[in-house]
C-alpha cells in the first residue's frame, strides 16, 4: 500500500515534470524557404518570395484570404456593398497599431490606394485597382470606395498582397524595413542568409503562439534536406518531391502535401505559325501523357488539369478527357493539318525544376508523334524579356501562380496571342457578375472553350509539399494565395 | 625595389580600370529589364516604364560608367536595384563570409600541402612518398562540391559536429560563424593542398639536382641540410607562382561551395543579382572580387622579387 | 620507344586515360540506349544484366549517360586546355625572352585576365549567350591562358640566366630563337604538369560549372550536370551521384599518372630514380 502511494506519488511528480517541461517548449520557429526575396515591399513587386515572408504576418490588407481561398475580414472589421455592387462601404478594427506605433486608420487606406493608382506607382498589379474611382475617408474607422464598373471578385482583390495597408510614414523605406499591422513585427534582415520576425506584443487581433519566426534562404533539394534533418530548420512550406520519401517514413516529420494556385502549362505562341493551326495544336494535346510528366516532373504530386483552373476551385470543372494520350490520333492530326512529318519547334525553359523536367519529357513524347524540339534554357530575366514581353518563343512551361487568372486569355496582347472575342466577352460578363451560380456557369464555360481550342498543353496544377517538425501544427496545406501564414503555427507535444 | 613596387602599383591600377570597363560594357549588353524583372510577370508596361526612369536607366552609357565610377572613390557604389540597399553595404556583408573562407582554406591547404610535400621529397621512392602522392593524386581528383556533400553526409548529418550549410552572422556568434565554415574551407582546401604537395615535391626534387645542392653537399653538408638550406628556398618560387594562381582558383571555387553550403557570400550574391539584373549590384560586387584577386597577384610578385632579387633587378629600368 | 616503356606509371595511365576517351568517342556512335530516350515507368532500377549501371530519375541508361557524359567532360577540358596553350605559353616566352615593356604588357594582360574569375566569367558568358558547354570551354580556355602565361614566363625566367642561355645570345640568336630553342625544350616538364594539372582541373571546373547550372545543358550531358541532377536525390539514391562522382575521380586520377609519367619520360633529369609507380 505503502509503495503504491510512493509510486503515485513518483508518477505525478513526473507528470509535473514533464509539465513543467511542456512550458519550456519552444516558441520559435526556423521556415526553409527556397527564395530570397529582393525586397520586402509586396505593394512594390510581383515575387511570390516577398508574400512568402510579409503577407499576413507583417503586412495586412482591409480583408484576408484564408487557407481555404475565402475572402475573411481583415482590417475591416465588416462592410457594406451597395445595390448596384459599386460602392463599398469599410468599418475599421478600432485601436489597431503599425509597428512603429502610429496608429492606423482610414486615411492610410486612402493613403494606400491613392498610391497605387498614382501616376508613379510602382505597383506590379494596378490593373487590379483601376475600378477604382475614389476612395472617400468619413470618420477615422469608416472608409468608403467607389467603383467605376463592377468587379466581381473585388473582395478577394482587397486581401491580395498588393493591397496592403500601408502608412505614409513608414511607405517609403518598407523595402527593407517593412512596418505593417500585422501579428508580426520585422525584426532583422541578415541578407543572403535570413529574415526574422517577432510578435507584436500590441496586436490589435488573435495573440499568435510563436514569439520569434526566420526565413532561412536554402535554394538547393540537398542543403534544405541537410536542414531539416540535422534541427537547423523546423520546416518548409515546399520541398523538392524527389526527396520527400526521406521524410515521409521519419516520425520526427511530417508531410503536407496541397495544392497552389499555379496551372502549370505548356504556354504556346497562337499567333505564330504553325501553332495558329487548331489542328496542330489539337495534336500536341493528345501527345502529351500528362501522367508520364506529373510521375517525372512532380514524382506523382501534381493534379492533372485540362484547362487553366485550379481543380480545388469550387468554379473547376474537369476537361482532361478533351484531348486524350493517344499517338496515333496526334499523328492523323498533323497529317491533317500539312505536317505529315512532324516539324521542328524551341522549347524555352525557366529555371525551375519542374519545367525543365517537364521539358524533358515533352520532348520525348512530341519526337514520337514527330515535333523535334529543340530546348533552350532561359534565366528568369531573359524569360521575362524574351518570352512573356516580346513573344519571341514557340514553346514554354511556366506555373501561373495567381489566383483566378483565366481572365488573361482574354488579353489578346498577353504573351499566349490567344485572340478570341467570345471568350473575351464571356470574361467581361463574368467579372461583371456577382452571383455565385451565374459566375460558376460562366467560368465552366470559359474553361471548357480554353480546353476545346487547346490554346495551351495544360499540363498539371503544381502541388505544395510541405516539410515540418511533427510537433508543429497550424500550417497551411494549401496555397490559395501566395504567402506563408505565421498566425496559426504552434509547437504542441 | 621601391621603382619596382611603383611599377606594379601602376600595373595593378590600369588592370583595374580596364576591368571596370570591361564590366560595364558586358553588363550593359546583357539581355533582360531589371525594371521589368523586379515588377513581374503581369505587370503593365507602364509601371515598367516609370520604374526605369526612377532608377536612372534612361541615361546614355558613358555618363552612367563615369558617374558609377566617381561614385565608387568616393567609396559611394551605388543603390541596388532589386534590394534598395546601398551596394556598399551589401558587399561589406559577403566579404565577411567569402574572404575568411578563402583565408581559412588557404591556410589549411597550405599547413597540410607544403609539409606532406616537403616530406615525400625527402623520403623520395620511400613507401611514404608513394602514400603521399597516392593521397595527393585522390585528393586533386575529388570535386569539391561532391567531397562537401560527402563531409556533410559525414560530419553534419550523421555525426550533427558541425552545420549543414547556412551562416550565423559574425556578431551574433562569431564560434557559430566559424563552425559553419569549417566544411565549406575543408571542401576548398583538399584539392588546394593536393596540388600543393605534389608542386613543393616536384620543385624540392628539381631544385635538388642543381648544381648548387650537389656543390653543399660536396662542402660536407648532409642531404637534409643541404635541401633545407638551399632547396627550399629555391624551390618557393614556383611554390609562390602556384600560390598566387591558388587564391583566384579558391575565389572562384567559393562561388561554387557558397552554393553547395548556402553561405550568403559574395560569389552567391553576384549569382543571384545578375539573374535579377541588378546590374549595379553585379558591377559593385565583380570589381571588388577583381580588385582582391588583383591585389593578391600583387602581393605574390612583390613577394617574388623580395625571394628572388635576381628578377627585380631584371625588371628595374 | 623502350624508353617511354619503361615507365610503368606512364603506361597505367595512358592506358587508363585512352580507356575513358574511347569509351568517350564510342557514345558519339553508339551507346547501350539513346541518352535522350526518357521512360519515366522504368526509372531509379539497380544495375542489370539490361541497364549496367541502373537508370537514373527521368528512367534513362545510366552507362549510357557516364559514357556520353565523359566525353562530354573530355571535350570541354581538353579544348580549353589547348587554347591556354596555344595563347598563354607564347606570352609568356615572349615576356621572358624580349622583357621590359613587352614583359610589362604581357604581365598587365594576365593579371586582367586572371582577375575574373572563371565563375564570374561563365556567368556573363551564360547571360549574353545563354547556358550551354561552349560556354565553359571558353570560361576555363580564358582562365588557362594566364595560368600558362605565367608558368612559361616564370619557368624561363629560372633558366635564362643560365649560362647556356647567355651562351645562345653570345652566338648571335636572337629571342625568338633562344626562346624557341632553349627556353621551350627546358619548361616542357613544367608545362606538362601544368596541363596536366589544368586538364584534371578542367574536368573538375566544367563539373562545377554544370553542377550550378552554367555548364553543359539537357538534353546534352555531362559528368558534373548528372550530380546536379542527382543531388536532390542524394540520401534516397545515392547511387546516382556516387556513379559520376567516381567517374570524375578516376578520370582525373588516370590523367594526372599519365601526366607524371610523360614528364619522367621526357624530363632527363627527373628520369633516374622514381621507381613509384604512383608518384
Amino acid at each position: 500500500m505503502n509503495k503504491t502511494i510512493k509510486a503515485l506519488g513518483l508518477a505525478l511528480m513526473l507528470t509535473t515534470a514533464a509539465g513543467g517541461m511542456a512550458l519550456a517548449q519552444p516558441t520559435e520557429v526556423r521556415i526553409g524557404v527556397a527564395l530570397e526575396p529582393p525586397a520586402l515591399d509586396p505593394t512594390a513587386g510581383a515575387a511570390e518570395a516577398i508574400d512568402i515572408v510579409v503577407y499576413q504576418n507583417i503586412f495586412e490588407g482591409l480583408t484576408r484570404v484564408d487557407q481555404n481561398g475565402a475572402v475573411q475580414p481583415g482590417l475591416a472589421e465588416s462592410w457594406t456593398i451597395s445595390e448596384d455592387n459599386l460602392t463599398y462601404t469599410f468599418k475599421l478594427h478600432d485601436g489597431v497599431t503599425f509597428h512603429d506605433g502610429t496608429a492606423f486608420d482610414a486615411e492610410d487606406v486612402k493613403f494606400t490606394f491613392d498610391r497605387i493608382l498614382a501616376e508613379d506607382s510602382v505597383s506590379a498589379h494596378k490593373e487590379f485597382y483601376e475600378p477604382i474611382e475614389s476612395v472617400t475617408v468619413i470618420d477615422p474607422l469608416t472608409v468608403e470606395i467607389k467603383l467605376s464598373r463592377v468587379v466581381g471578385n473585388f473582395l478577394f482583390d482587397l486581401g491580395r498582397g498588393d493591397a496592403v495597408i500601408v502608412a505614409p510614414e513608414s511607405a517609403g523605406n518598407n523595402a527593407n524595413v517593412p512596418i505593417g499591422t500585422g501579428p508580426f513585427a520585422f525584426l532583422q534582415w541578415d541578407k543572403g542568409s535570413r529574415v526574422m520576425l517577432e510578435a507584436y506584443g500590441p496586436y490589435w487581433g488573435e495573440p499568435v503562439s510563436l514569439s520569434k519566426a526566420s526565413y532561412v534562404f536554402i535554394g538547393d533539394t540537398a542543403t534544405m534536406i541537410n536542414a531539416l534533418l540535422a534541427g537547423d530548420i523546423d520546416g518548409t512550406n515546399n520541398f523538392g518531391q524527389e526527396a520527400l520519401e526521406v521524410f515521409e517514413a521519419n516520425p520526427q516529420f511530417q508531410v503536407l502535401v496541397g495544392t497552389t494556385e499555379g496551372e502549370t502549362i505548356l504556354s504556346t505562341n497562337n499567333t505564330k505559325p504553325p501553332f495558329d493551326n487548331l489542328k496542330v495544336r489539337q495534336a500536341m494535346a493528345h501527345a502529351l501523357d500528362r501522367q508520364a510528366i506529373i510521375d517525372g516532373a512532380t514524382y506523382g504530386y501534381g493534379v492533372p488539369i485540362g484547362s487553366h483552373f485550379a481543380p480545388h476551385n469550387p468554379y473547376y470543372v474537369d476537361l482532361t478527357g478533351t484531348y486524350p494520350h493517344d499517338v496515333e490520333a496526334a499523328k492523323a492530326l498533323l497529317a491533317e493539318a500539312g505536317f505529315p512529318d512532324g516539324f521542328s519547334a524551341t522549347l524555352k525553359m525557366p529555371p525551375l525544376a519542374y519545367a525543365r523536367l517537364s521539358g524533358q519529357i515533352i520532348a520525348s513524347q512530341f519526337a514520337a508523334v514527330g515535333i523535334r524540339l529543340e530546348l533552350i534554357n532561359v534565366e528568369w530575366a531573359q524569360w521575362l524579356e524574351d518570352v512573356y514581353a516580346n513573344k519571341d518563343y514557340d514553346l514554354t512551361i511556366v506555373s501561373h501562380v495567381e489566383p483566378f487568372d483565366i481572365g488573361n486569355y482574354a488579353n489578346p496582347d498577353y504573351y499566349f496571342g490567344y485572340d478570341n472575342p467570345e471568350f473575351q466577352a464571356l470574361i467581361e460578363t463574368l467579372n461583371g457578375t456577382t452571383d455565385d451560380a451565374q459566375r460558376k456557369e460562366l467560368a465552366v464555360e470559359a474553361q471548357t472553350i480554353l480546353a476545346n481550342d487547346a490554346v495551351n498543353g495544360y499540363l498539371f496544377e503544381l502541388p505544395q509539399t510541405g516539410v515540418w517538425n511533427a510537433k508543429l501544427t497550424g500550417m497551411w496545406q494549401n496555397s490559395p494565395i501566395e504567402g506563408l501564414v505565421l498566425r496559426d503555427i504552434k509547437w504542441t507535444e | 625595389m621601391i621603382l619596382f613596387a611603383l611599377r606594379r602599383f601602376l600595373g595593378f591600377a590600369v588592370t583595374l580600370l580596364v576591368a571596370a570597363l570591361v564590366i560595364f560594357w558586358l553588363l550593359d549588353l546583357l539581355p533582360g529589364d531589371p525594371a521589368q524583372f523586379i515588377l513581374g510577370i503581369n505587370a503593365t508596361p507602364d509601371a515598367v516604364a516609370r520604374l526605369r526612369a526612377q532608377m536612372g536607366l534612361d541615361a546614355p552609357a558613358h555618363e552612367r560608367f563615369l558617374g558609377w565610377i566617381w561614385g565608387m572613390l568616393q567609396g559611394d557604389f551605388g543603390m541596388s536595384y532589386t534590394q534598395r540597399a546601398p551596394v556598399a553595404e551589401l558587399i561589406w556583408g559577403r566579404l565577411g563570409v567569402t574572404l575568411p573562407l578563402s583565408i581559412m582554406a588557404m591556410v589549411i591547404s597550405v599547413v597540410v600541402g607544403l609539409p606532406l610535400g616537403i616530406l615525400a621529397a625527402r623520403r623520395r621512392g620511400k613507401p611514404l612518398d608513394t602514400m603521399v602522392m597516392v593521397l595527393a593524386q585522390t585528393g586533386i581528383a575529388i570535386p569539391n562540391f561532391w567531397f562537401g556533400m560527402l563531409l556533410t553526409l559525414l560530419f553534419a548529418v550523421t555525426l550533427r559536429w558541425l552545420p549543414p550549410g547556412g551562416f550565423t552572422p559574425w556578431d551574433e556568434d562569431s564560434g557559430a560563424a566559424l563552425r559553419g565554415l569549417i566544411l565549406p574551407s575543408l571542401a576548398l582546401a583538399l584539392p588546394q593542398a593536393s596540388i600543393l604537395a605534389r608542386v613543393m615535391r616536384t620543385a624540392l626534387v628539381d631544385v635538388t639536382s642543381q648544381d648548387y645542392i650537389r656543390t653543399a653537399r660536396a662542402k660536407g653538408l648532409t642531404m637534409g641540410e643541404a635541401v633545407w638550406r638551399h632547396g627550399v628556398r629555391n624551390a618557393l618560387l614556383p611554390v609562390l607562382t602556384i600560390l598566387g594562381l591558388q587564391f583566384a582558383y579558391l575565389v572562384a571555387g567559393t562561388i561554387i561551395v557558397e552554393n553547395v553550403f548556402y553561405l550568403p557570400g559574395l560569389g552567391r550574391l553576384i549569382f543571384t543579382a545578375i539573374s535579377e539584373r541588378d546590374l549595379i549590384l553585379v558591377r559593385g560586387a565583380t570589381i571588388i572580387l577583381i580588385v582582391t584577386v588583383t591585389a593578391t597577384m600583387l602581393v605574390t610578385d612583390l613577394t617574388y622579387a623580395l625571394v628572388d632579387p635576381r628578377l627585380r633587378e631584371r625588371s628595374a629600368p | 620507344m623502350n624508353r617511354l616503356w619503361s615507365h610503368p606509371s606512364l603506361v597505367i595511365g595512358l592506358i587508363a586515360t585512352l580507356v575513358f576517351v574511347a569509351i568517350g568517342l564510342l557514345s558519339l556512335v553508339w551507346t547501350p540506349y539513346p541518352i535522350e530516350q526518357i521512360d519515366i515507368p522504368r526509372r531509379f532500377l539497380a544495375p542489370s544484366a539490361e541497364h549496367w549501371l541502373g537508370t537514373d530519375n527521368l528512367g534513362r541508361d545510366m552507362a549510357s549517360l557516364v559514357m556520353s557524359g565523359a566525353w562530354t567532360s573530355f571535350l570541354v577540358a581538353a579544348i580549353a586546355v589547348a587554347i591556354g596553350v596555344g595563347v598563354g605559353v607564347p606570352l609568356g616566352l615572349a615576356a621572358a625572352a624580349w622583357g621590359g615593356p613587352v614583359e610589362w604588357v604581357v604581365l598587365r594582360l594576365t593579371d586582367f585576365v586572371f582577375a575574373f574569375p572563371a565563375v564570374i566569367v561563365a556567368i556573363l558568358i551564360t547571360t549574353l549567350v545563354g547556358p550551354g558547354a561552349v560556354n565553359a570551354i571558353v570560361a576555363i580556355g580564358i582562365f588557362n591562358i594566364p595560368v600558362f602565361a605565367r608558368v612559361a614566363r616564370g619557368g624561363a625566367l629560372s633558366i635564362a640566366t643560365l649560362d647556356f642561355v647567355a651562351a645562345g645570345r653570345l652566338a648571335g640568336l636572337g629571342n625568338a630563337m633562344i626562346a624557341w630553342r632553349h627556353l621551350l625544350p627546358n619548361i616542357m616538364s613544367l608545362l606538362i604538369v601544368q596541363g596536366t594539372i589544368q586538364m584534371s582541373l578542367g574536368i573538375l571546373a566544367e563539373a562545377g560549372l554544370s553542377y550550378i547550372g552554367l555548364g553543359t545543358q539537357p538534353p546534352a550531358t555531362s559528368l558534373g550536370l548528372m550530380l546536379r541532377d542527382a543531388q536532390g536525390m542524394f540520401l534516397i539514391h545515392p547511387w546516382l551521384t556516387l556513379v559520376p562522382g567516381l567517374a570524375i575521380v578516376l578520370i582525373v586520377i588516370a590523367l594526372n599518372i599519365a601526366g607524371d609519367g610523360l614528364r619522367d619520360a621526357i624530363d632527363p633529369r627527373l628520369r633516374q630514380g622514381n621507381p613509384n609507380v604512383l608518384a
